[in-house]
């Protein structure tokens, strides 16, 4: 069906399964017990899971494929941020064509800085991407802020002012904020059963709806001969350019697909909260997506959407836990004790998540190469070595190589 | 939520989406409509604190940290009270916000829009937090400020110093107590005209954004009004670590006094590097050089070390202030935590209060309830005096410090002293000020 | 002419610190072919080295103090550093004004065994691993000491000040007829990395231990062969470029205050001047450390950034591009290296 064998067409049927219910799933705790704080289904996180999804999906087609390590990506999505924005304030709120705008711009950013950095490969190729989105970070941030041509707005971030022209808008019948044909994206239809309390959220699943796409396509271009021959890349580029194909066409071509998806994730962010900051192009939010790709496991389908999650998982509930949620955990415990344990667990929460965040990750680099992916191969493994052993991994989730 | 703008129609077509159709059995409740979002409901009511946590200011974010945990304690009759005992109007009551309990979470903003964005967005939408503050960066404020008049919750804005935050960029829903650039140009100007003379010539440096330019602008409005000229202007790029590329052709250009638009580690760096190069030591047109910092706080001052001794600034508050009020909080704040709190601390304290004030006055917690209470405030006793919260643009009115570098410190803490308390009337401006031109406060949003 | 030998002055300074890391970057991606992500964090560790060591100095014990309050009108609590009551005051005072300096001999030992740590603890185990997965777990490291530097010391930047004898500004070229001042503590720091970096020659020319390193560097394989216990050599290697970005950190103190992200700051620029130099050439990477830092000054005076707005803070990057591309190896980078 649609192409897929029924390995992918059932991974795919589990991945929508799980997004359209994601605001069930997330919410496992009722809103007043003491665990509500680990709950993630509100419409700002959701929205952030499958939009940095989206950017890791798109990441892992150039990295998980080709092995050409980009520590630049985060430039693509500002661009197609900041294009998102640039439609809302020259059309109108309608999200549609700032998305499309935001795709296109950061695709042709992308096909002229791959043009030039996929001359050279290994870690001159991170270093020129590198560069390049240092650059563009630095001029969004100053430069390209001052106030006779401000076409970013700084470090304030770009918005839509009162004064922008808006030509198509007409707010007598659409809100004041990104909509799609008059649905805001922050409605939310609060739902209680019980004690739990679900939102559901108009941003939240247009983002869902794009990233299944995506992940279609994403699973179109892995089982591709387009795939095939960027896997070729990685394996032996040499090898392929003595057989007589040049390479460049195709990983060029996967780095602007790469860039486009993270220019659409950029544009989803934009449509989702209308404010572009320059900092989403800073290095270190490209490694941010390094590190969600690697988590995750590169080169697998599900792979970067895990580590995707669990990273702004980490980032928006690992740190709201403070000393006062913490003496709350151990109140039973005698004083001594309390205090003894919060002095333990507290370097590691709180404003103290990037040192967990960092050793997990170097934990997962050193014991699993294949990231959360090859964890749960490995579990899966030994649990099914019980029952045959003819165990064998699904197919959905090998690594590409 | 944010069911602003709501037809009937998106309403079905949320429907749609979400529930496919399937008809809702009655155990669902769908969450009746509330009068303005986050109306808190049960025995408690939840106040979201964004500070940075991370990255370069997490120091002045620890500091409003303690200032909110001590303010929540007052308002719940813990404690000595603080200011609560010299605030001017006497509605609370330790009682809590309208019989509430209050409490608060808390996010980390990162020093960066995005996140401290996401982070509010968080605290509204999962925690039900109805009013948001905080913020140590004028464009963390700026971008808080505006999701929170989305949304439809009060932003009682930290420490921002920005005229854009009431100026440009002002909305309905934000509130500033700290000061801004233009007050820190009007009060600083007549001091620096009156120690160092008429006849100077400024070097400035600035950090190249938002915060940089309109605190450039001012103080060289505010001292060119007095006869200095600015020789020179030069930007600097907000990643830089080492100055000494900037502040080396400052001692051939002719200029006698050296203004540095930087703030946190920029300013640390900067002044570092212009003692280095040993600027203070030099006579320029027969006068001696002289170094200006703007914006003081005393982190950076203890940041800044030894470099600081006898170098002018100007600062919303100071701990060795002699008011009733600001003794009454140095007194609560360095008995809980055994140290004099920062003015970051100070300007979040009194928000918080000024905050539950407003709420207790109006009845309500509705924004456009609380924002009517704030617009046209008059208050006194929490430490600057008589102040003024303008009704046109959200923005304190209040005296200004003057302080320079402490040549000898008694203590850690014992960095900055006063040189002069510049009244309110000379720091007022009029709310069509050129610097503040180009926005408009629009209406108050109440979510819901 | 004043101010452009001034300019070559701050570039020459930026650039020590540039040449210092990229030194040991270098040194441990050519002997252990490893791209040590983490090499910013031991150039902060260093600089931290020193703080720890002022810290130390002035433990202090307190007295109550009979006529002076505190700020809650309390009696105040004398602060006497411990060394300033054993040998004396005056003493005392010098050997905490010292600090800095002493802190060169407190570092070297801690950088080795930090340095010894991290090869036979976590990179051992990554020499036949993929370049990607070494950049992955050694960027994971750096985060991880950054956090936990931040944990101890703030975020704030903290004050490493220099000797007060050293803190001065030398004046130079008087007898030339020109005007330069010109802090000493500055010129100290370009003479050290001169020195440094000699050091470090002259250790692999003329060593027995050099030439089996520059051999192992040329062809492992063979150098195992001969029945040569490279990889000890290799593990030492390691210790000394801890070593080296350790004490570029610690006489960086006095420049920059301290901070826990001044090694993310500086790993992304030595980067670029070790691809810049050329992957695996000593040389290079001193080469292009000076010249990219003079570049940054120049880059940085008026007249440039009027010419062309923001340019500096693009030009290092700019730079990277342009070399890359027509000299594909880097200034001095040698055929088949780090290009698979």
């Amino acid at each position: 069906m649609l192409g897929l064998n029924a390995k992918d067409m059932s991974l795919l049927i589990v991945v929508a399964i799980l997004t359209m219910c994601a605001p069930l799933i997330l919410n496992p705790f009722p809103a007043d017990s003491a665990m509500a704080q680990f709950n993630a289904g509100y419409p700002d996180l959701m929205q952030k899971f499958v939009i940095f999804g989206i950017f890791a999906i798109g990441f892992n087609i150039l990295f998980g494929l080709t092995g050409y390590l980009s520590f630049g990506h985060a430039a693509f999505l500002g661009v197609g941020s900041y294009s998102c924005v640039w439609m809302f304030k020259l059309l109108g709120y309608n999200v549609l064509p700032g998305i499309a705008l935001s795709v296109v711009t950061s695709g042709l950013f992308a096909l002229l800085i791959g043009l030039i950095t996929l001359r050279r490969s290994g870690i001159y190729f991170s270093i020129l991407t590198l560069a390049f989105a240092q650059m563009s970070f630095a001029l969004a941030y100053s430069v390209l802020s001052n106030p006779k041509f401000n076409l970013t707005n700084g470090e304030t971030g770009l918005q839509v002012y009162a004064n922008d022209p808006q030509w198509f808008h007409n707010s007598e019948r659409l809100p004041d904020l990104p909509h799609i044909f008059g649905l805001s994206m922050r409605a939310t239809q609060k739902v209680s059963v019980g004690g739990w309390e679900f939102q559901f959220n108009t941003g939240y699943y247009l983002c869902a709806f794009i990233m299944l796409i995506c992940f279609y396509l994403a699973i179109r271009i892995f089982r591709s001969p387009f795939g095939m021959m960027l896997r070729a890349v990685k394996s032996n580029q040499q090898r392929m350019n003595y057989t007589g194909l040049n390479s460049r066409p195709y990983t060029l071509a996967a780095f602007v697909i790469s860039g486009m998806y993270a220019g659409l994730a950029g544009g989803l962010l934009s449509a989702v909260d209308p404010l572009a900051g320059a900092e989403r192009m800073q290095w270190t939010a490209s490694g941010e997506v390094v590190l969600m790709t690697i988590l995750g496991g590169a080169g697998t389908l599900i792979g970067p959407v895990l580590g995707a999650g669990l990273i702004k998982y980490f980032e928006n509930i690992f740190s709201k836990i403070n000393d006062n949620v913490l003496h709350g955990w151990f109140s039973f415990l005698p004083d001594g004790m309390e205090d003894l344990m919060v002095t333990l667990i507290h370097p590691f929460v709180g404003k103290g998540w990037h040192l967990t965040l960092g050793i997990i990750f170097m934990l997962v680099v050193t014991f699993l190469p294949g990231g959360l992916v090859e964890g749960g191969q490995r579990i899966g493994r030994m649990l099914s070595r019980k029952k045959s052993k003819e165990a064998d991994s699904p197919a959905s989730t090998e690594p590409a190589e | 939520m944010t069911k602003s703008n709501l037809t009937r129609r998106g309403m079905l077509k949320t429907g749609a989406v979400t529930g496919a159709g399937v008809a809702l059995p009655t155990i669902f409740t769908a969450s009746s409509a509330a009068a303005f979002t986050n109306e808190p409901t049960g025995s408690s009511v939840t106040l979201g604190f964004n500070v940075p946590q991370t990255g370069p200011y997490a120091d002045e974010g620890a500091d409003e940290l303690r200032a909110y945990e001590l303010a929540v304690e007052h308002l719940n009759g813990g404690g000595d009270g603080g200011m609560m005992n010299t605030f001017s109007s006497k509605s609370l009551d330790g009682s809590g916000i309208l019989g509430r309990k209050v409490e608060f979470v808390t996010g980390d903003t990162q020093t960066k829009s995005d996140a401290a964005r996401a982070s509010a967005k968080s605290m509204i939408e999962k925690d039900g937090a109805v009013m948001i503050t905080g913020g140590s960066s004028s464009g963390v404020a700026i971008a808080v400020q505006g999701l929170c008049q989305e949304a439809g919750v009060i932003f009682m804005a930290g420490l921002t110093h920005s005229n854009d935050t009431t100026g440009k960029d002002k909305k309905a829903n934000g509130f500033r107590h700290f000061f801004n650039g233009y007050m820190s140009g009007a009060a600083l100007a007549p001091v620096l005209a009156a120690r160092y003379g008429k006849d100077r010539r400024a070097y400035h440096l600035t950090a190249d954004y938002t915060w940089g330019w309109t605190q450039q602008e001012s103080i060289a409005a505010a001292t060119e009004a007095l006869g200095w000229q600015t020789v020179n202007n030069v930007l600097t790029p907000l990643a830089q670590t080492d100055f000494s590329s900037y502040v080396a052709p400052v001692l051939n250009s002719g200029a006698d006094v050296l203004v540095l638009n930087h703030y946190g580690g920029n300013m640390v760096n900067s002044l570092t590097a212009a003692v280095q190069f040993g600027l203070r030591e030099k006579q320029v047109n027969g006068k001696d050089f002289e170094i200006v910092v703007p914006l003081y706080s005393r982190l950076m001052a203890k940041g800044a070390g030894e470099n600081v001794k006898g170098i002018f600034g100007s600062t919303n508050w100071h701990w060795s202030l002699t008011d009733e009020g600001s003794k009454a909080f140095v007194k609560s704040f360095g008995t809980k935590y055994g140290f004099p709190p920062s003015q970051a601390a100070h300007t979040c304290y009194v928000q918080t209060l000024l905050y539950a004030d407003a709420v207790q006055r109006a009845g309500s917690h509705n924004p456009c309830a609380v924002a009517e209470a704030l617009e046209g405030f008059e208050f006194d006793g929490l430490g600057n005096g008589p102040t003024l919260y303008r009704a046109e643009d959200h923005q304190c009115f209040k005296d200004v410090l003057v302080v320079k570098g402490k040549d000898n410190p008694t203590s850690e803490f014992d960095l900055l002293e006063i040189v002069e308390i510049t009244p309110r009337a000379q720091v007022e401006y009029a709310a069509d000020h050129p610097m503040f031109a180009g926005g408009s406060l629009g209406s108050c949003n109440p979510g819901a | 002419m004043d101010a452009i030998l001034l300019q070559v002055l701050n570039g020459l300074d930026k650039g020590s610190a540039y040449a210092l890391i990229a030194l040991g970057l270098t040194l441990i991606f050519g002997t252990l072919g490893v791209v040590n992500f983490a090499h910013g964090a031991l150039f902060m560790i260093g600089a931290f080295c020193s703080v720890t060591l002022q810290r130390i100095l002035n433990a202090s014990f307190e007295t109550i103090s009979e006529t002076e309050k505190d700020f809650l009108g309390n009696p105040l609590k004398v602060k006497t550093p411990y060394v300033e009551s054993w040998f004396g005051p005056e003493v005392g005072a010098s050997i905490i004004d010292w600090s800095v300096p002493l802190a060169i001999l407190f570092a070297i030992p801690i950088m080795i065994a930090i340095g010894f740590i991290m090869e036979r603890g976590l990179i051992k185990h990554f020499y036949k691993r993929p370049h990607a997965d070494q950049i992955l777990v050694t960027f994971g490291l750096a985060i991880v000491l950054q956090e936990v530097i931040k944990a101890f010391f703030g975020a704030n930047p903290i004050q490493t000040p220099a000797p007060d004898a050293l803190s001065g500004v030398a004046q130079l070229g008087e007898g030339l007829g020109l005007q330069i001042a010109y802090p000493i503590w500055r010129l100290i720091y370009i003479a050290f990395a001169l020195l440094i970096i000699g050091g470090v020659f002259a250790f692999l020319q003329f060593t027995t231990f050099g030439m089996v390193v520059r051999a192992g560097m040329a062809d492992r394989e063979t150098v195992g062969l001969l029945g040569i216990d490279i990889d000890k050599r290799f593990t030492t290697m390691f210790g000394l470029a801890a070593a080296v970005a350790g004490l570029a950190g610690v006489m960086y103190g006095p420049i920059n205050a301290p901070n826990y992200h001044m090694g993310m700051d500086f790993l992304v620029l030595s980067f670029v001047v070790v691809v810049v130099g050329g992957m695996g050439s000593l040389p290079g990477a001193v080469l292009a450390g000076f010249i990219l830092g003079i570049l940054e000054a120049f880059a940085s005076t008026t007249w440039a950034t009027t010419t062309i707005p923001g340019i500096n803070q693009i030009i290092i990057y700019l730079v990277a591009i342009i070399v890359l591309l027509t000299r594909p190896r880097g200034l001095m980078g040698k055929k088949g290296v780090m290009e698979d």
